[in-house]
């Protein structure tokens, strides 16, 4: 195969992959703290998405037409609202369904996941349109053979590195990162030490959700396109890399959703079926991969959660 | 006496308004249905069908000449074959439902055929092209106003050949339609020889599409013909911008669509669509349809298959006034629908229900409009499409 050629599959790849590990982080984030699994979490990054177009359609309205301005307005509209949002859901819906079993908790979140969908598709104005996202980032591609490198998509990924590398600093170099492991590890004892249990698992939603709206926010730059319905399947790819990786594990949502993407573009081209049946390839090779090891790629070892 | 001319006065006035009363409600009720995607990806082309409809509906009743009073059944099939089969079978099961003008995608319409066939329901087709759906089987319950897939990819695969374009990759999405369109323009193109380097099936809400890009962009052909529905060739359309590729997108009737270009903007120029009957505008009551319309203050437009809508009911309500509220009255006698007047044009079924016009409508986007191919400055030379010859 042509190098330019195969350089382009690497980052179509990586560019999937980064915005399912950014997806899967929250998933285990969640369930790092709280053993729950939030299904709304695909459609919280539509609504981020939509919140930085609405955000960019009100400044444009106002006269505000410098890029850097704007893009920084959308995401600090897009990640504000949504950590909002996710702090919501954990007060008023998952924290209080704390005792009854957890089926309900990923029931309550999958419903809210059907509510926010339809919300955006109805509210939204002419929201069941697909809605094109203003390009912010330079266009400026270099063509190299086959392969076409991007400016935009280059400055998505490092984006997108960086904000892995600031959630594990944050969870590794701060005391805040440390109460949450403390709650992670045993709620219990955190208690007992003086944490504020439900201080720290709003705080973690709110983490996760902002991780999730600035996903909504790099989808939208990267393809120029959001639509009501893009988060659903994000959603369940998002969570199938976390479990993949290990629920509970982030360097193994990071992990799965690379893996994830690479299955995706090896079932797209690289097999001899039309592409039409990556997914189906993809989801294929996961359950073996789950029945081969059940706990994910890296094990959630008691000790050490989130 | 004077007392007595009075009260007689007063039960006469009595009794004159009582009587007009009974004459209004001496007026039967008749119901009718619509079906189409109400909600998801192309619920605009569902609504803008529901809203025509419903215009039609509207203009019988205010009508002083109406035998009955009409009232519209609305049921959502989402463009989803299973949905479809549900809402086919309640509206079918529903026996004071007379008549129904149903379906946009192609997918939902061939899978309720036998629904409406099983329950004896007449219904007519709005707006998916689907061949199948009227040629499958022959039921007397099935019409169709508009036009079927075939005739529009012989018109695409004419107009592209003629343009100088002799290389092809082909995205369709999996579903009768997409498969229907992949089918149709393969043939019509192998008989113009025309060569098509690839063909790639995929879903039908697929978000991300650079995996078979990159892969046509190894192929490099001079088109890339997209069989499927706006919400994703939206997507196919932008994301071929950012590999690079600099190809010719050939869209089909299924992204014509304002929310095509609003999706797009800059970027819908010069992208390619084919669609069965005249535009809006230009048929003979289009006009009249589109002054009807803007009347009723919509929300949203009729989009590309809202005078199928408008037509497909009038039909039906017509033929409801002529024959009486009776489904096996209406199935026989929309039978003998022959150069009827509409303002789609003249309406002829053949016998599988089918109706024959062959008008088909090359559109390119030019300036954000869908333009009409023989009035556009691409046809006269003045724009160019990429290697247009």
């Amino acid at each position: 195969m042509d190098v330019g050629l195969l350089a382009q599959y690497v980052m179509n790849g990586l560019m999937l992959g980064m915005m399912y590990a950014l997806v899967a982080v929250g998933f285990t984030l969640f369930f790092g703290v709280l053993d729950v699994i939030k299904f709304s979490h695909g459609d919280v990054l539509t609504v981020g998405a939509f919140t930085a177009l609405a955000t960019f359609v009100g400044l444009t309205a106002v006269g505000v037409h410098s890029g850097p301005l704007l893009l920084l307005a959308m995401l600090a509209a897009a990640i504000v609202a949504m950590a909002a949002l996710g702090m919501l859901v954990a007060r008023y819906l998952v924290l209080p369904l704390r005792s009854a079993p957890a089926l309900n908790t990923l029931l309550v979140t999958l419903m809210l996941g059907t509510a926010l969908r339809e919300s955006v598709r109805l509210f939204y104005p002419q929201g069941a349109n697909p809605k094109p996202f203003p390009a912010l980032l330079p266009a400026t591609s270099i063509p190299l053979g086959q392969f076409n490198l991007r400016l935009d998509n280059t400055i998505l990924l490092a984006a997108g590195v960086a904000a892995v590398v600031g959630l594990q600093l944050l969870l590794n170099r701060t005391r805040l990162g440390l109460a949450i492991r403390a709650v992670a590890q045993d709620e219990e004892t955190a208690r007992t030490m003086g944490v504020n249990f439900n201080a720290i698992v709003l705080v973690t939603f709110g983490i996760g959700s902002a991780l999730a709206a600035f996903a909504g926010l790099m989808n939208g730059l990267y393809y120029n396109e959001i639509n009501f319905g893009m988060g659903l399947l994000l959603g369940v790819i998002g969570f199938t890399a976390a479990i993949v990786g290990g629920l509970g594990s982030v360097y193994g949502a990071i992990l799965g959703g690379f893996l994830f993407a690479a299955l995706q573009t090896i079932g797209a081209v690289a097999l001899p079926f039309p592409s039409a049946y990556k997914d189906v390839f993809a989801f294929t090779v996961v359950i073996v991969f789950m029945a081969w090891r059940p706990t994910g790629l890296i094990q959630e070892k008691i000790s050490e959660r989130v | 006496m004077f007392m007595t001319a009075r009260i007689v006065a007063v039960l006469a006035a009595v009794l004159v308004t009582n009587s007009m009363v009974a004459t209004a409600e001496a007026k039967d009720k008749v119901k009718v249905g619509f079906i189409g995607p109400l909600t998801g990806g192309v619920s605009v082309n569902g609504i803008g069908g529901r809203n025509s409809a419903d215009l039609a509906v509207h203009q019988r009743n205010a009508g002083a000449k109406a035998k009955y009073e009409y009232e519209l059944v609305v049921l959502d099939d989402e463009c989803k074959p299973n949905v479809a089969v549900q809402v086919a079978t309640r509206m079918a099961a529903d026996k004071e439902i007379i008549a129904a003008a149903t379906h946009y995608c192609s997918s939902t319409a061939i899978a309720t055929v036998d629904v409406y066939h099983k329950f004896g329901l007449p219904v007519v087709v709005w707006g998916a092209v689907l061949p199948d759906i009227t040629y499958r089987n022959k039921y007397a319950e099935v019409h169709r106003v508009n036009g079927t897939m075939i005739n529009q990819n012989d018109a695409n695969a004419e107009l592209l050949t003629k343009l100088g374009y002799k290389t092809f990759a082909v995205i369709h999405d999996t579903t009768d339609y997409g498969k229907g369109h992949n089918q149709y323009f393969s043939a019509a193109l192998a008989k113009l020889g025309g060569k098509i380097l690839g063909t790639f099936g995929v879903t039908a809400d697929q978000q991300d599409f650079t995996a078979e890009l990159t892969q046509i962009k190894a192929l490099n052909p001079q088109v890339i013909y997209f069989g499927g529905l706006t919400p994703i060739g939206v997507r196919i359309r932008s994301q071929m911008d950012k590999l690079g590729i600099k190809a010719v997108f050939d869209g089909t009737s299924g992204i014509v669509s304002d929310a095509f270009i609003q999706g797009l903007g800059p970027l819908a120029e010069g992208c390619l669509a084919f669609r069965e009957g005249a535009p809006t505008e230009k048929l003979p009551g289009g006009k009249f349809f589109m002054e009807k319309y803007a009347a009723q203050k919509y929300d949203s437009p009729p989009e590309a298959y809202g005078a199928f809508a408008f037509a497909a009911m009038d039909l039906i309500l017509d033929t409801i006034e002529k024959v009486g509220p009776n489904r096996k009255s209406v199935i026989a006698e929309l039978g003998n629908v022959k150069d009827r007047d509409s303002i789609v044009g003249k309406i002829t079924f053949d016998d599988h229900g089918q109706n024959t016009v062959a008008v088909i409508t090359k559109y390119v986007i030019q300036d954000g409009k869908f333009v009409e191919w023989d009035e556009s400055e691409y046809a006269s030379g003045k724009r160019k499409l990429p290697e247009q010859k």
